[in-house]
């Protein structure tokens, strides 16, 4: 189980905003959790927040527990065993995911070789079975990455991340740049994933509703719902996720006017974020709403001060 | 044919002189330090004629591209060395360490080379070693500088992210991964180094710093200025090293400036 416990980020002195804000999740073994929300909202320096990749200008205060131990603060060298066996990142494959001087194999191969100590030639058969698993062919291996298409790549990053077996899996963006079909084969991947527990990152409403459990959205640096999956899609809470379900195709294209306020913004970040641009803002929203829960979801606004 | 031809041009030249190098004693018709009949213009007995204590000047040269090229490429492998290390640390380990050796670079750059070269050169005693090291002294910042902007370049790729999410070490990083995808500058450097180093050398033996008792083109040189070659316009004495040394640089070059050979497609 990972918890993550109000994760705060902020980059540089005190007093500056923060990217990431009081985030409080709770993801159960074997989950499929999706971050959506707009660029700039916190969703990726979440993430590398808590694989402790930020630069150091990054200050971070809160907690996540993975199977009990707080991990933000653990030493660099125990940090770097849990990166790739506890926990494995699966980045974009669109552009320059891969080394363009290396094959695909040994990019495949090499988490194994590190953790495990294996021999190359070991954990390149490794990663054949993998791929198989996930529909390519042990060709890929031999293949230098200018040479698979987008799909391929990300198909190949996924396999790389879960080369080692880590329960959990991060993944940030991975149906960036590619078709339909191809995004459907990604969920194909996902969905064989049943042992690992999955927090993906992603601009793509359709390719989240198909395979996420649940969703959290963000907004300009907090969460602002969280809910099963179902329920997300049939009726959202937040009146944010309502606008940007209403800007689906199907739902009549209705895009809402503006954007999250930037992070330099000091009055946007007092109150409800999201105040601005509420059609339900009230006097009451000057004053940051807390998360409520309603029922299993939760979700961060005055509406629903009443039912929780 | 995978590059252009001036490449081509650039590695026949090297092989000549290379093979010079080597086979000195074999090609060389008189022993170049062997005295006779000075001045003699050329001939078919003396090649290129022989100087003011009638030394053969083909075998001179012959002799000398094995001190030229020596420290050429010993040079170079050291300027390379300490550039690429410097750089690389200087990129990868960043905070302080970056501060101090960038400060370090700089000032180095800042020193005038040839004349540190001339007070090292003059001070310590004149053998090959002690030459390496008066050229490689103020001669490897600038590969230090191009290496870490190109690694720095490197870190923020995904592909180098990727890996320190997956857990790679440090080292494994460098070794496997940035150091290949630096190969084409620093190879690119070394030959250039290469250049740069036996042009100092030239330079050195030619104030008469150069290594005692060996022969090499610059110090042929030295002695057809100071002998009075030049004056009395002795061509076959001072015009050859000229020449060795310009087409050995310019071979490098070439090399150095290695270029894919483009494709032609027909029809288009």
């Amino acid at each position: 189980m990972l918890e993550l416990c109000d994760l705060t980020v902020r980059f540089g002195k005190e007093g500056s905003a923060n990217a990431v804000e009081e985030i409080s999740l709770k993801i159960e073994d074997r989950e499929k959790v999706f971050l959506i929300g707009e660029t700039g909202s916190g969703k990726s320096v979440l993430l590398m927040a808590i694989l402790g990749m930020l630069p150091d200008s990054a200050v971070i205060t809160g907690r996540a527990v993975l199977d009990g131990r707080d991990i933000l603060n653990l030493p660099e060298k125990e940090m770097r065993r849990i990166r790739g066996t506890k926990i494995a990142y699966i980045p974009q494959g669109s552009g320059e995911g891969m080394n363009p001087l290396l094959r695909a194999g040994y990019q495949i191969g090499e988490p194994r070789v590190i953790h495990q100590k294996e021999r190359m030639a070991q954990a390149i058969r490794a990663a054949a079975g993998q791929l198989e698993r996930f529909g390519l062919k042990k060709e890929v291996l031999r293949q230098y990455p200018h040479t698979l298409s987008g799909g391929m790549k990300q198909r190949s990053l996924i396999v790389m991340g879960v080369m080692e077996q880590a329960p959990v899996l991060f993944a940030d963006e991975p149906t960036k740049g590619l078709d339909p079909a191809r995004i459907l084969q990604i969920v194909d991947c996902f969905a064989k994933l049943k042992e690992q527990t999955l927090l993906c990152v992603t601009h793509d409403l359709r390719f989240a509703q198909a395979a996420a459990e649940k969703i959290c959205v963000l907004y300009a640096s907090q969460a602002v719902e969280y809910s099963e999956k179902e329920e997300f899609f049939k009726k959202p809470l937040h009146p944010y996720s309502q606008a940007i379900l209403q800007a689906l195709p199907e739902n009549g294209l209705q895009v809402s006017e503006g954007f999250a306020p930037p992070r330099e913004d000091a009055d946007a970040q007092k109150g409800c974020h999201y105040r601005r641009r509420c059609r339900f803002c009230s006097e009451k929203c000057e004053e940051k709403p807390p998360m409520f829960e309603v029922g299993t979801r939760k979700v961060r606004c005055w509406l629903y001060a009443h039912r929780s | 044919m995978k590059y252009n031809r001036s490449f081509y041009f650039g590695i026949g030249l090297l092989l000549i002189f290379l093979i010079m190098a080597v086979f000195a004693p074999v090609i060389a018709p008189y022993d170049p330090f062997a005295h006779g009949t000075p001045y003699l213009r050329p001939s078919v007995e003396h090649f290129l004629g022989t100087n003011d204590v009638g030394q053969d000047i083909f075998s001179e040269l012959i002799y000398g591209a094995r001190v030229s090229l020596t420290i050429g490429i010993v040079s170079s492998l050291v300027i390379t060395v300490i550039g690429t290390g410097i750089g690389l640390s200087s990129a990868c380990f960043g905070g302080r360490c970056d501060r101090i050796l960038m400060k370090l670079t700089s000032v180095a750059m800042a020193i005038p080379s040839l004349p540190v070269a001339i007070v090292l050169a003059a001070y310590l005693d004149a053998s090959i070693w002690n030459l390496v090291i008066a050229i490689c002294i103020t001669a490897w910042p600038s590969t230090a500088r191009i290496v870490r902007a190109k690694a720095l370049e490197l870190m923020e790729l995904p592909y180098i992210k990727i890996e320190k999410t997956m857990g790679v070490g440090g080292l494994r990083i460098i070794w496997k991964h940035m150091l290949p995808n630096l190969s084409d500058i620093v190879l690119t450097r070394s030959v250039l180094a290469i250049s740069g180093a036996m042009l100092t050398e030239a330079s050195l033996s030619f104030l008469g710093l150069g290594v005692l008792g060996q022969k090499s083109w610059g110090g042929i040189l030295y002695y057809a200025y100071f002998r009075n070659g030049i004056i009395n316009n002795y061509y076959w004495w001072y015009l050859p090293p000229m020449i060795c040394i310009s087409l050995s640089v310019l071979g490098f070059m070439l090399v150095a400036n290695r270029r894919w050979r483009k494709v032609e497609v027909k029809g288009c």
